[in-house]
């Protein structure tokens, strides 16, 4: 007779798995990504590739030869950073850059905590801080999407900018747009917005969405409350003034949509309460609407989201789950 | 829209592969072992000694205690011996082994005439003896005292009498095909239960996937009617815990720590009120049951009557013989089960099932760090946070963990079939519940 093998219950799984995870992110990104190499050109594709092999490799390196470990990079995660990276950087900024940011993101920001699920804060946003605040130079010089034209990348400013020459010059925010309402749509397309790589295109991004939720890969509490919570505290504020900028503008523009559903929703530094994820979500609407208009920075949804990352154990401590009785 | 639990659950793969195969009588096997302890509660007592000749339904073990049940032959024959012998719990257990001479049953054991009748005839306290008397206890696994269940305690108040036929556990159709080919017995046990408990209102739960079952079920309510109700549920895992079954066909919450009763309820499985049907009418103990043998590999899936004490090894053989690749063997579902060590474990009166899982599917992946991806929370019928409750337990906060309401879990097992990351969440829960458990006891 042959052994039995004996273990606890249950005696079957689901199927699901990690990679099951990370590999509906990459799909789910593929969208945004065909539409920054639309409108950036190689560029896109040049900071992209260079960015996911550095956070591989590096990601490599340190399992391999620091903890001499099996390594893990099949995961998909590291994958995920790298691109993630590459999303949040200008299409022209040096290459070594991009690497460096790379070696912040993994290095730092996850290997250093013990690797994918340990880590506190999103790694490629503390990639993407480290290069922003270490070379705000290269960080915010971005260049004005011309697709595969061969000539010079023009250089402008993101629209955010305006959000602040508003406040400061009292002017209707709308009449310092370019095309005025019309531009929003170009917002919601991407053609012709000078920005990072992912946030060129706010429907590609939103294709992505959907198709997260369908594979329930995330489920939509967390980019919803950020939405709403931005739609909210902006349009308050558009309300009483008009040179603060219009709910619909704070949504496309920028890096909301790409830190709302991809960024934000990372599963490890993200609450596990639904009551945690609206909280969290809330707290990054509004911080990202408070830095935008009256904080240094143009944009703020990176350190909005750093800063709730850092809540999120506190979170959790105190959102629990709705109990069954 | 079709009821169910609110939170959590999940839709493992039904693989209800026996539930066209009608019941079938499982030959007698030449020698049975039957457990002293088949049920939470004291042990019974041996009233056999090696060498006693006894009939079918003879009482070989009294209850020994409130909460304690009495263990009958199944067999008529010779005691071979009354040993220790490790039954499916992977304990050993004091059993009396039993060499099978013919199927001669005791004399007080019949089939009577016009069943319902007893429904008059006899009182409350007269069902209740004769139930205890039989040795039903809980056939849906938990194997709890069903004498026990219907005395509720002086102060509460019964209500409503559920009927448990969810069967959610996939793989099994014992209960399943015990609607389908026993409704009229199981609707006259289910009143008797009724009057037993003094209650008005009984409702059957029934999954959906069970269309035969729930017609069946309706079909005979409509004759018999009074108070009972067939309730048809939105399939989903696990539908069959107390506590969910509650809650889907009648919207109450029993609360942390409490007892259905609480809240006027009390359920039972329709494998225990057939039992209780036949302990009524005929006086038969429980010494007999039906089994589901199944899984992939297996040649014949089907459904068993089967003596108590019968070896594993005799249901699969009956089934087709144990495949080649077979990896585990389990006692139950493959959700809640227990796997064998050996095919020589017995059937005993909780056992509802028996699957063979082929080796490719029996082996667990290593596991890996949790990625906090917060399916365990999303999955959790109770509402608790399984990934906290692990690292609880590794950790051995036992007073967090209790805090964090490790006594809740059910153990259903939906957190560790949805992890992605492989985790063994329910081991490690469960170890820290009898470390909470303990915790407790040394409080008192």
């Amino acid at each position: 007779m042959n052994t039995l093998i004996v273990s606890p219950s249950p005696h079957v799984h689901g199927g699901d798995s990690i990679e099951r995870n990370m590999y509906g992110v990459l799909v789910a990104l593929l969208p945004a990504l065909f539409c920054s190499v639309f409108f950036f050109g190689w560029g896109a594709l040049r900071v992209t590739i260079a960015a996911v092999a550095s956070t591989v490799l590096f990601e490599y390196i340190i399992q391999r030869y620091l903890w001499r470990q099996p390594v893990a990079i099949k995961d998909g995660s590291a994958i995920i950073t790298g691109v993630l990276l590459a999303f949040n950087l200008p299409s022209t900024i040096p290459l070594w850059l991009v690497v460096l940011g790379a070696l912040v993101a993994i290095g730092v920001g996850k290997m250093s905590f013990g690797g994918l699920g340990n880590n506190i804060f999103n790694p490629a946003l503390v990639g993407r801080v480290f290069l922003l605040i270490s070379f705000p130079v290269q960080m915010t010089t971005w260049p004005v999407p011309n697709g595969f034209e061969t000539t010079d990348a023009v250089t402008g400013p993101t629209p955010l900018v305006l959000v602040k020459q508003a406040l400061r010059t009292q002017k209707p925010f709308a009449e310092l747009l370019p095309g005025g309402e019309h531009s929003l749509l170009e917002l919601g397309t991407g053609s012709g917005v000078a920005g990072s790589l992912g946030e060129i295109s706010a429907f590609a991004l939103l294709l992505g969405f959907a198709y997260l939720l369908l594979r329930r890969v995330i489920t939509w509490h967390v980019p919803v409350s950020i939405f709403l919570a931005i739609a909210l505290f902006s349009g308050v504020l558009h309300w009483s003034n008009p040179a603060y900028a219009s709910p619909l503008f704070h949504l496309l523009s920028g890096g909301v949509m790409l830190g709302a559903i991809f960024m934000a929703t990372d599963y490890v530094t993200s609450p596990m309460s639904r009551r945690g994820m609206w909280i969290y979500g809330v707290g990054i609407g509004v911080l990202t609407i408070v830095i935008r208009n009256f904080g240094a920075y143009p944009e703020g949804m990176s350190f909005a989201i750093l800063i709730m990352n850092a809540c999120t154990p506190l979170i959790n401590k105190y959102c629990k789950p709705k109990r069954f009785a | 829209m079709l009821k169910t639990f609110t939170l959590g659950g999940i839709h493992p793969p039904r693989e209800k592969l026996s539930s066209g195969s009608a019941i079938t009588p499982l030959p007698l096997p030449e020698r049975v072992s039957i457990p002293l302890s088949q049920h939470i509660g004291a042990p019974a007592l041996p009233l056999v000694k090696k060498g006693d000749r006894v009939k079918v339904g003879q009482l070989i073990g009294e209850a020994a205690g409130f909460i304690s049940a009495n263990v009958h032959s199944s067999v008529s024959g010779v005691v071979l011996n009354v040993e220790e012998a490790v039954d499916a719990s992977g304990y050993a257990r004091l059993a009396v082994v039993i060499r099978v001479e013919g199927d001669e049953w005791d004399d007080r054991v019949k089939q009577r005439e016009s069943p319902d009748r007893y429904l008059s005839a006899y009182s409350r306290e007269e069902m209740l003896s004769a139930i205890q008397a039989a040795g039903v206890v809980g056939m849906g696994g938990a194997t709890f005292p069903t004498r026990v269940k219907l005395t509720p305690p002086t102060g509460s108040r019964p209500e409503i009498l559920i009927v448990n036929g969810a069967e959610c556990e996939p793989f099994l159709t014992a209960d399943h095909r015990l609607m389908v080919e026993r409704g009229r017995e199981l609707l006259i046990g289910t009143r008797f239960l009724m009057k037993a408990l003094g209650v008005e209102q009984a409702i059957i739960g029934i999954e959906n996937n069970k269309p035969d079952a729930i017609a069946k079920m309706r079909e005979a309510v409509a004759k018999h009617a009074l108070g009972i109700k067939v309730c048809p549920l939105k399939v989903k895992y696990p539908q069959g815990g107390e506590k969910q079954l509650i809650e889907a066909t009648t919207g109450r919450h029993v609360p942390s720590g409490a007892l259905p009763i609480s809240v006027g309820v009390v359920v039972h499985n329709v494998g225990t009120v057939y039992a209780a049907y036949e302990a009524i009418t005929m006086h038969k103990p429980l010494v007999e049951r039906v089994v589901t043998v199944t899984g992939k590999s297996l040649a014949r899936p089907g459904n068993y009557l089967c003596r108590v004490g019968t070896p594993v090894a005799c249901l699969i053989e009956a089934a087709g013989g144990l495949p080649g690749d077979t990896g585990k063997v389990i006692n139950g579902g493959p959700m809640m089960g227990k796997a064998l060590a050996s095919t020589d474990a017995v059937v005993t009166k909780g056992t509802s099932g028996v699957l063979v899982i082929p080796v490719g599917e029996a082996l667990r992946k290593p596991y890996r760090d949790c990625i906090r991806c917060t399916r365990c929370v999303q999955v959790c019928p109770m509402g608790l946070e399984p990934y906290l409750l692990m690292t609880l337990g590794e950790y051995q906060r036992t007073g967090e963990l209790e805090r964090e309401r490790v006594m809740d879990c059910i153990e259903c097992g939906a957190c560790s079939f949805a992890c992605p990351a492989y985790r063994p969440l329910l081991d490690v829960i469960r170890l820290g519940k009898s470390r909470v458990g303990q915790m407790i006891k040394s409080r008192k």
